[in-house]
């Protein structure tokens, strides 16, 4: 298959292809039509049914059906009701919220005024990262166009139906991503959750009901809206319909966002449009759902991607983070790569996800340091599902994901570190020790020379030999022998 | 009503019922620490962060906090299985490692939550090594120390320093394992808006925040013979000391602690109440005063430090409405220092007041510059707390409950059953009223006494008293949250009163940020405002005004009250302070 053939764009649709600066490009590829359509055809209420019928879930984590929310916001009575749109993307090296806001603000503005009308909200905000610079650029721009043309204030389109937009900035930390966090930052508090329930949908922000979908799932709402649900539903598997842009990143040839049907197996997006591993390398393991996702080995390439099956290998969707690794990837160092990031990014609120992601991540350090003891991969493996089980938001119950599914899966790798205190890949800088070996080496002294820390001695053509004292263990020789005569291990 | 199932039995609770509730109802245990409910205060920290009382229920993933949780019909409900029950000691054990557990040597040593949870979950082994946090304890504050080291992040000093008392002083800063509750800007505590109210102290499981223990400088003085040490006890005193000795709450000690007082060394045992007396003669003369001379209504009373504290930060617009009398124990050391001093002989350069408080408060007050000045210097020199003196007395080896009851010494000993109330909300209110009707119509043979409409522990009571042809409207606010809507009417000319009491913490005095700790149960406060309700009624005097000694305090040395004399001694100033 080639690398087009598997995807379908539906969020992405006009990124690159129009000009997101301009609101008659959006316009002329149907823009607004669909909110006209909803005004002027159709009640609150059979929005709602299109876009509960539509199967359409969230895209920023763990995938509840909108429309159940948008009709639990209806529902909830009030006299003021808030649209909120999660676009404060966080994981590292995911970008599809970014390009969209970037490439199709409009489609974001239509989707918010359309949930509006549904739920019964007049004002809605864009809780944007501050780090996205164009992203609030393109959205200010876009906000006023379409006020200026009367698709977004008072009276849209002449009608009885007024919406008013406007951008919140975050400030960068990870758990504002977090619904109720997101929302406390707005009321101006500490980035951090409150218990649900009550859900945001019945007590939101500043306590009155909300709608919070992410940049993704918005971005579905207009198509579903002028197409019909019955559209949406021939994409995707049965209860998860429709498409999924992952942020495809890692050892794979090519590398940036794809948007594929859900049920899409794994190795398609990874052999087909990532265009396999780099160098011809086997791939060993493939983590999604950003730093609270799992590794799912390579043995389940096969697993067609959607919530259900995902959750099953301990994985999530989370927003769409991809990262391919292949055998020079160690797993345990990626598990501890992950929870250095949730640990720091944790508020603290809660004592699993305040001191067991330390004591987690203090585990995973003595281990990649040589100092595991083999009953620390059971505590590793009760304290990471207790942490799950205790936690307060959605950033505790799935920071322990990465360790619990590398153990899982690669337990072999873990019993390496801790038994033989090696590591398998060579990555864990403590486990790692270079030698030169004296048949091989021909005393070019190319590693010499590309010594950073000049700890490699020998005159030319002579042997040479590392001062394992002061060796930092970089690899650079290891890597630059043209002879391969320094070894690893 | 819903229908639930907790570990198989059936019950029917309330909606809005949450698991906790509705266990507890059952007679079914889920162990706590962060959670607390006290309804009286509309205190509510449901904030659910400790995660302790983590429970299972059916067809949810994950295990279900029992504090914050609220029922829903046909709930099924564990709080006993292995899976809880595990969880719940790995949360404990996480909150240990990262705890110093020097138990021994803590403040909290045989009071502190955590403690007595871990004892309960009979934790034995701490399974995580890691490093803990290190902070540099906070003691700036003259009231109030913090320790972020031994703090659980419960929130529930943030819940009633912010949402009950509305002064917000606390906050949660940083991330993560560094998380823990600071103040704006990590400004050290004597610079913030903190009132020293304690009430944070009371409420705290741990010994994250605590009085400053000012024991050690008191023995030191009792100790030097070359100084004259006079201790003075406050009226919320004598109800409560008993409790750290294992009396029943409510039980009246005035005379085991004089004797106590006594055995400790102090050179005279004397009582705060005599300068609460003293204090009505001021205050209900200032009322008249400004009444007569179209003064500015309402007159607020003064004698709560923390409260003082409070309107100087946060209304400083209004500063010339309260009182400008001192608080009793403030006067008693201006008197004991000059007139008392004079009387015995003893050189005032050399005496020693100990205010014996159920305040934090009255320790940053006794270090206000403006009362000390003249030339006597600070009129008091040293506050204890009630938790302090109990644990000086403990460190004596004074048999406390076997003592003998023995009475104040004479010249400032006396008081009259008006001073007795100033321990509960609406008793220094009701004292003026007492004083004020006699003096306002004294053709009346037989003035009233209780003024029942004045008491109750509602946040804000106003009522309306009529003596002398005159109706008096009055307005009694305690706890800060309370007294902050009552300024505010003020302030927007909302509410016209004649007079206001205020009390930073809930109940008055007896509910003080010094007092035992009331195990986070209410009815103990109601209980210590009865004890002293009944020491009222059992006076042969009931009036300030018709107590003796300071009848004689006049006559001999200050004059008429309100004059002179009695302005510079008795009465003080207020200043604008930052809110911050």
């Amino acid at each position: 298959m080639s690398e087009k053939a598997a995807q379908v764009r539906i969020a992405l649709r006009n990124c690159g292809v129009i000009d997101p600066e301009n609101i008659s490009d959006y316009i002329a590829t149907d823009g607004y039509e669909a909110l006209a359509k909803a005004l002027f055809s159709m009640t609150p209420d059979e929005v709602i049914e299109t876009v509960k019928k539509s199967g359409l879930r969230g895209r920023g984590g763990a995938g509840f059906p909108t429309g159940i929310k948008w009709e639990t916001a209806r529902k909830s009575q009030s006299d003021v009701k808030y649209v909120l749109c999660n676009a404060d993307e966080g994981d590292p090296g995911a970008f599809m919220d970014r390009s969209l806001l970037e490439g199709d603000p409009h489609c974001i503005l239509e989707a918010m005024a359309l949930c509006g009308y549904a739920i019964g909200a007049q004002e809605g905000i864009i809780y944007v990262r501050a780090e996205y610079p164009l992203a609030v650029k393109h959205l200010q721009l876009a906000i006023r166009q379409a006020e200026a043309l009367g698709l977004l204030g008072d009276n849209i389109l002449g009608g009885d139906f007024s919406f008013h937009l406007s951008l919140y900035f975050g400030a960068g930390a990870f758990v504002c991503g977090e619904e109720t966090s997101l929302m406390n930052s707005v009321q101006g508090g500490r980035g951090e959750p409150r218990i649900k329930p009550p859900f945001p949908a019945v007590s939101g922000l500043w306590n009155a009901p909300t709608n919070i979908n992410n940049v993704e799932t918005y971005a579905n709402i207009p198509q579903i809206i002028r197409n019909g649900w019955e559209w949406f539903r021939q994409f995707g598997t049965e209860k998860s319909p429709g498409t999924k842009v992952f942020a495809l990143a890692g050892r794979v040839n090519n590398v940036g966002l794809v948007e594929v049907p859900m049920g899409t197996p794994l190795r398609t997006i990874i052999e087909d449009i990532g265009g396999g591993i780099q160098g011809g390398r086997r791939c060993k393991a493939v983590q999604t759902g950003g730093p609270s996702g799992g590794c799912i080995p390579a043995e389940h390439l096969d697993t067609p991607i959607d919530y259900e099956s995902l959750a099953g290998l301990g994985s999530m969707m989370g927003s769409g983070g991809m990262i391919v690794m292949d055998e020079g990837d160690c797993m345990v160092g990626i598990a501890k790569f992950y929870l250095t990031f949730t640990a720091e990014e944790s508020c603290g609120k809660c004592t699993p996800c305040r001191i067991g992601n330390r004591r987690l991540l203090e585990m995973l350090t003595r281990i990649t340091e040589g100092e595991g003891r083999m009953k620390d991969l059971d505590e590793l493996d009760i304290l990471g599902n207790i942490i799950k089980d205790t936690a307060l938001c959605g950033l505790g119950m799935s920071s322990p994901n990465p360790a619990i599914s590398t153990l899982r899966f690669f337990r072999d790798e873990y019993e390496a570190h801790v038994r033989d205190k090696r590591c398998p890949a060579g990555t864990c800088k403590k486990l790692v020790g270079y030698k030169i070996l004296e048949d091989k080496c021909m005393g070019c002294t190319v590693c010499a020379r590309n010594c950073p820390v000049s700890c490699i001695s020998g005159a030319r053509k002579k042997v040479h030999v590392i001062d394992q004292k002061r060796c930092v263990k970089c690899g650079v020789c290891h890597s630059k022998c043209p002879f391969d005569a320094i070894a690893r291990g | 009503m819903v229908n639930i199932t907790i570990n198989h039995l059936e019950t029917s609770v309330p909606e809005g019922t949450t698991i906790l509730e509705a266990a507890r109802e059952i007679g079914v245990h889920i162990p706590t620490l962060c959670h607390l409910d006290l309804p009286d205060i509309k205190m509510v920290n449901r904030v659910g962060t400790c995660r302790v009382c983590m429970v299972e229920v059916e067809g949810k993933w994950n295990l279900t906090p029992a504090c914050s949780t609220a029922v829903t019909p046909g709930m099924v409900i564990h709080t006993d299985t292995l899976r809880a029950i595990r969880a719940r000691r790995t949360v404990v054990e996480l909150l240990l490692s990262n705890h110093p557990r020097e138990c021994l040597t803590c403040e909290r040593n045989g009071t502190c939550e955590l403690q007595s949870l871990a004892a309960e979950l009979g934790i034995r082994e701490i399974k995580f090594k890691g490093p803990r946090i290190h902070t540099e304890k906070d003691t700036t504050s003259y009231s109030i120390v913090r320790n972020a080291e031994k703090c659980v992040l419960c929130r529930r000093c943030e819940t009633m320093c912010n949402e009950v008392q509305t002064v917000g002083v606390y906050s949660a800063v940083h991330r993560g394992f560094d998380c823990l509750i600071g103040t704006a800007f990590d400004l050290p505590m004597l610079e913030t808006s903190c009132t020293c109210c304690g009430q944070c102290v009371s409420v705290c499981p741990t010994a994250a925040l605590t009085e400053t223990d000012d024991s050690a400088e008191v023995w030191e003085a009792i100790a030097n013979p070359d100084l004259y040490v006079v201790a003075q006890t406050a009226p919320a005193v004598r109800v409560t000391l008993g409790e750290e000795f294992g009396l029943p709450v409510g039980t009246q000690v005035t005379g085991k602690m004089t004797a106590a007082l006594r055995k400790m060394g102090f050179d005279k045992v004397l009582d705060t109440d005599f300068a609460a007396d003293l204090t009505i003669m001021e205050e209900a003369s200032e009322f008249i005063h400004r009444m007569k001379h179209g003064g500015r209504l309402p007159i607020l009373t003064s004698c709560c430090p923390a409260w003082v504290k409070f309107i100087e930060h946060q209304f400083p617009d209004l500063l010339d409405i309260p009182s400008t009398c001192k608080s009793p124990h403030e006067m008693f050391g201006a008197i004991a220092k000059t007139y008392l001093a004079r009387k015995l002989g003893v050189d005032p350069a050399k005496m020693v007041v100990v205010s014996i408080m159920p305040c934090l408060a009255k320790k940053f007050e006794a270090r206000r510059e403006e009362l000390s000045g003249h030339e006597v210097g600070s009129n008091v020199d040293y506050v204890l707390s009630t938790r302090e003196l109990a644990r000086m007395i403990r460190e004596a080896g004074i048999h406390f409950n076997a003592l003998p009851e023995e009475d104040f010494d004479g010249v400032m000993g006396e008081s009259s059953g008006a001073s007795a109330i100033f321990g509960t909300t609406g008793g220094v209110i009701e004292a003026v009223v007492r004083t004020a009707a006699c003096w306002l119509d004294p053709e009346n043979p037989n003035p009233q006494i209780d003024f029942q409409q004045l008491r109750g522990i509602e946040g804000i009571r106003e009522a309306c008293v009529e003596f002398a042809g005159q109706k008096f409207c009055v307005a009694i606010a305690h706890g800060l949250g309370n007294a902050r809507k009552l300024l505010t009417d003020i302030q927007e000319g909302k509410a016209q009163y004649d007079a206001i009491e205020i009390m930073a913490c809930p109940s008055g005095c007896v509910g003080g940020g010094g007092q035992p700790y009331h195990g986070n149960n209410m009815e103990v406060l109601t209980q210590r405002a009865c004890a002293v309700y009944n020491e009222d009624k059992g006076k042969s005097v009931r009036r300030s005004h018709e107590n003796k000694e300071v009848l004689a305090l006049y006559k001999e040395f200050l004059g008429e009250p309100y004059g002179e004399k009695a302005h510079e001694l008795l009465h003080t100033r207020y200043q604008k302070r930052d809110q911050i």
